[in-house]
């Protein structure tokens, strides 16, 4: 276990190294020029801004930026907003992204196992029903048109007053948001669990277990659950995914300050150096929380020898 | 693998016959939707801001936009172009998705090492900035490409540029599970023993690939193109609110949608504009999503996990 872990942790800065070369190979030859302003800006001008912000060429970018962010952590300027720095920028938007973020997947596994596992047990109920509208609503309407409507909510309905309005004041504003960001990957993980709920409910030791007298519920929630989260455990990787960068869209009608935005205007901009700060900070979330997941495995399962399939 | 086992079950019907009724309806009113002179596109348009809502004329039962179009008429032209963003972006990342799945599959060795890092790292950047960058880099080259062209009587050479990058950029990067997919299938079918047997017969690897492995991938490839289209759709829809998609004035139902969201306001709610485009564009991708399903239980039935 030990050793699966160092092996995956020293694997990580060369994964990252090799996502920041081809980012930059691919913004680089994408036409444009982050100096190119609306103005006519002088050629000499911005000629000294390339060599100001080492962007001359592509081996004067590449032998400065990353021996940067290799001593000092620094990715440098942000070639758009040039009186910050991309480190900044990070620093401030970040962590916002994160608790939507966590908030997002909280509600979307809590309430997604919940409502899949009543799904499964109460076949054919009302709850099963529920889930399957829950599915249906979270795959096929937009992120967006979800914020929106609760942002009314939160401006004009029962809510009012509770939730700050298109602004972020207080944590406790990302609720609403998490909750249009939760839909979508709620919906999967509900029928995710619906499905291996049923397959679990129907083997024997589910049988073994109520013959012996054991109570329902934790038959279901310690017994079943534990046999039933593997699908789930694995769809959270790319959940995790979808939540940093489908945040955008969320941010976005919410109006809140976090990394999702700079994902689009960065590249609008062609603002480099943002770019590649950005892209670094979430290949490395998701690198790091897929290897949480795997890991999670081991724990919830055992017989998952993880070190066997390397 | 046999279709006829239980082929068509009501799944696919149903998302079958969603799908074919929005397409077809689409389609046949593009002449009306797409003329500027036709009540559909622009009936009720007098300069001044005009909105109401759903009324009993044709071209009024989903109301007007705030310029004075007709909804109805913005969503059948909408779903066209949805439609046809998706299917198109499908078929891009079915062919690439293919090709590479099977290159690697088939190849193994370092082919497959490479091809599959690449698929690694693509899957480890985030998608939207990838869709924009690939937006980016075709946009001048096809525009100049289309007006070189030019025979365009409904579309300018800049609009059929851009809806051609539109589903060229999303295809490009929706192919990545559907390689993993083929890699996986391939892998399975080399070992199996008919594969074996024609090799031990001295057929040639060209004529094993054609007539032996590409026939058993018929299956799981039309399941994913089917599961790919929705989620074009769904992209296309994101990239429309975000103001990257489709180039206006031409409408697809995410953009429409969008359009509805911003003219939701605590003060009046201009409910048709927001809910005719959201069903529309539920219909299609929950009909496409079942037809999906459906065939996946036809077609693949171990993989089971994650229908609705």
């Amino acid at each position: 276990m030990m050793r699966l872990i160092a092996y995956r942790l020293l694997q990580l800065p060369l994964i990252l190294a090799i996502i920041y070369v081809i980012t930059f190979l691919l913004v680089w030859v994408a036409p444009g020029d982050p100096f190119a302003g609306e103005r006519n800006i002088d050629p000499a001008v911005v000629e000294n801004l390339k060599k100001t912000f080492h962007a001359d060429s592509a081996l004067g970018f590449l032998t400065y930026y990353p021996v940067q962010i290799l001593l000092h952590g620094n990715f440098g300027q942000s070639m758009q907003y040039k009186e910050w720095t991309v480190n900044d920028i990070i620093r401030s938007a970040l962590p916002v992204s994160v608790l939507l973020g966590l908030v997002a997947m909280t509600i979307a596994t809590t309430v997604g196992v919940f409502i899949g596992t009543m799904a499964a047990v109460r076949r054919g109920g009302v709850v099963d029903w529920l889930s399957l509208s829950v599915a249906l609503i979270g795959i096929s309407l937009p992120s967006f048109v979800m914020a929106a409507l609760l942002l009314m909510l939160s401006a004009s309905g029962p809510l009012q007053g509770v939730f700050a309005v298109g602004r972020f004041d207080r944590p406790i504003d990302v609720l609403l948001p998490g909750v249009a960001l939760a839909l979508a990957p709620m919906a999967y993980i509900a029928r995710l669990t619906r499905v291996s709920m049923l397959d679990v409910l129907s083997s024997d030791f589910v049988r073994t277990a109520r013959a012996k007298g054991l109570g329902r519920s934790p038959i279901i929630w310690k017994h079943c659950l534990k046999n039933a989260i593997l699908p789930v455990l694995s769809y959270l990787g790319p959940a995790a995914a979808y939540t940093l960068t489908g945040s955008f869209v969320v941010e976005k009608v919410f109006n809140i300050p976090g990394l999702g935005q700079h994902f689009v205007n960065s590249v609008l901009n062609r603002d480099r150096t943002l770019i590649l700060g950005v892209v670094l900070v979430y290949s490395a979330f998701v690198l790091v929380f897929n290897l949480l997941v795997d890991l999670a495995y081991g724990l919830v399962d055992p017989r998952i020898d993880l070190g066997g399939a390397q | 693998m046999t279709a006829d086992r239980t082929l068509f079950t009501p799944r696919v019907y149903l998302g079958g016959g969603v799908m074919l009724g929005v397409l077809l309806v689409s389609l046949l009113s593009l002449p009306w939707t797409l003329s500027a002179t036709s009540a559909f596109y622009y009936d009720g348009q007098a300069g001044e801001m005009v909105r109401h809502g759903p009324t009993w004329s044709p071209a009024g039962w989903f109301g007007y936009d705030t310029l004075g179009r007709s909804i109805l008429g913005r969503c059948l032209l909408g779903g066209s172009i949805s439609l046809t963003v998706g299917i198109a972006a499908a078929v891009v990342a079915v062919f690439l998705g293919t090709t590479v799945g099977l290159l690697a599959g088939y190849t193994g060795g370092w082919v497959d090492a490479v091809l599959m890092r690449v698929v690694d790292v693509m899957y480890g950047l985030p998608y939207i900035l990838l869709v924009i960058l690939f937006k980016i880099a075709l946009e001048t080259p096809m525009t100049v490409l289309f007006e070189r062209l030019q025979h365009g009587q409904w579309f300018s050479s800049a609009q059929a540029a851009n809806l051609v990058v539109m589903f060229l950029s999303i295809g490009l990067v929706s192919w990545l599970t559907m390689a993993r997919v083929v890699r996986g299938q391939v892998l399975a079918l080399r070992g199996l023993p008919f594969i074996e047997a024609a090799r031990a017969l001295g057929m040639p690897r060209r004529r094993i690939f054609l007539r032996h492995v590409l026939p058993n991938l018929v299956g799981p490839i039309t399941v994913y193109a089917t599961l790919t289209v929705p989620g074009a759709i769904l992209q296309e829809s994101f990239l429309s609110f975000l103001g990257v998609g489709v180039r206006l004035p031409l409408p697809t139902w995410g953009s429409l949608a969008s359009d509805g969201v911003a003219a939701l306001t605590p003060v009046r709610f201009y409910w048709w504009m927001l809910l005719f485009p959201c069903l529309l564009l539920m219909a299609a991708l929950l009909g496409l999503n079942f037809l999906g399903d459906g065939l996946r239980d036809v077609l693949d039935p171990k993989k089971d996990a994650g229908k609705l």
